[in-house]
């Protein structure tokens, strides 16, 4: 269904419909909460991700760390949050990431009051 | 009888969390934003509650995708602070109210508010930088609290205008209590901000100011803000903002300001504080 949201620029609404498209990503990206299970991710990742009935696409963006895919995949930010932090990432840097900016202009960008909203 | 005497509104950056637990407040970055809280923590010294109500959101923390409450209240003798994957803050384990919740749970379901009980919760830094950034670094905290959470991760969240009656429950509740307590509700998250997608980084500080404004001075025109003009203007995280109203219904009518403060940026993010008293 069309939602009247979906013309946001630069902006993928987490909805009931992405929800259900990217269960088990975010869940996969949820067992990434315990030390153990960060350890056995990265040691092989996978191995791991195959654990998982998540598709092929959703696995090889979480090898590639390409969350603007992963997003559209239906992954949430703050599950997503749980792959960086995995790889000792900051929010800003998967933030920068995203822009397509490196993370010092992301960061000048913020320093000089954020993005304009358009 | 139990009482509200006074409502905060506080961002809830998880980097101010880091800063605090690093011991980088003193930092060219940090410190505009931590001399900010200063007048807060010292008007705090001096009204310190015995409960504070705190409405917050869990950042796929406790909740998964398995359980997606839009209300939920915690009602537990005590939350414990999260891993949220880079091991648990080094903060004091939270006590909670369960009498006061319990009552507030019943009463506010009486009222047709449909809450979600939860007596098993980790909590992240939704609840407790706004608790660092208010309290400084005690080794116990020094009130209970009873933690709020409010879906605003999957779409839609509750609206602002049902986050604002639902205030007015929980104020009506806390009055029926039958037990003489100082009670403070703090809405916290927000102000803009946009943490995803090649639109990461917006800050409307327009937006903010009016926002700030607003609630102290008319509430009732935030509470008609449409969902999807946080979206737009606020960015798809300032959505957050609603969680602001459920404070503001629960001071109803008018109010006094002790204090404002604003800074950009934390992180990627607008901070907004405000401590506001119910008028006499």
């Amino acid at each position: 269904m069309r939602r009247s949201y979906q013309d946001i620029p630069g902006t993928t609404v987490f909805d009931a419909e992405q929800s259900r498209k990217g269960y088990h990503l975010n869940m996969f990206c949820m067992s990434l909460m315990k030390a153990e299970q960060r350890q056995r991710f990265k040691a092989g990742e996978r191995v791991y991700l195959d654990e998982w009935p998540m598709s092929e696409d959703q696995k090889l963006a979480v090898i590639a760390r390409d969350y603007n895919r992963l997003i559209a995949l239906g992954g949430n930010i703050y599950f997503l949050a749980k792959i960086f932090a995995t790889d000792g990432k900051s929010f800003q840097y998967a933030a920068a990431l995203m822009t397509g900016m490196s993370q010092e202009e992301y960061a000048r960008m913020m320093l000089a009051g954020g993005r304009e909203p358009v | 009888m139990a009482r509200i005497t006074a409502g905060i509104a506080c961002s809830h950056v998880p980097a101010i969390g880091v800063a605090m637990d690093l011991g980088k407040t003193q930092e060219p970055y940090w410190a505009p934003l931590f001399a900010g809280f200063e007048p807060s923590r010292r008007w705090m010294a001096a009204n310190t509650p015995d409960v504070v109500f705190l409405v917050f959101n869990d950042h796929a923390t406790a909740f998964s995708l398995d359980c997606i409450p839009t209300f939920a209240i915690g009602c537990a003798e005590q939350f414990a602070p999260a891993d949220e994957g880079w091991g648990a803050r080094p903060v004091p384990v939270v006590r909670g109210a369960p009498e006061l919740a319990g009552h507030i749970a019943e009463s506010v379901i009486e009222q047709d508010f449909d809450l979600t009980i939860v007596n098993r919760m980790d909590v992240d830094h939704g609840l407790t930088v706004p608790l660092s950034l208010m309290f400084g670094q005690p080794k116990e905290w020094p009130c209970r609290v009873i933690p709020f959470a409010v879906n605003v991760v999957q779409y839609p969240p509750p609206s602002g205008n049902r986050c604002h009656q639902l205030g007015k429950a929980i104020r009506r509740a806390v009055e029926e209590f039958d037990e003489d307590l100082n009670v403070q509700v703090w809405g916290t998250g927000g102000m803009s901000h946009q943490l995803q997608g090649p639109r990461a980084g917006l800050i409307n500080q327009e937006f903010d100011a009016r926002f700030l404004e607003g609630m102290v001075s008319d509430p009732e025109a935030l509470a008609r803000i449409p969902r999807e003009r946080y979206l737009r203007e606020a960015g798809s995280e300032g959505i957050e903002l609603v969680m602001w109203l459920i404070m503001r219904g629960a001071l109803e009518g008018p109010v006094r300001e002790i204090r404002r403060f604003y800074h950009v940026p934390a992180s990627n993010t607008a901070v907004g504080h405000l401590i506001l008293e119910p008028k006499p």
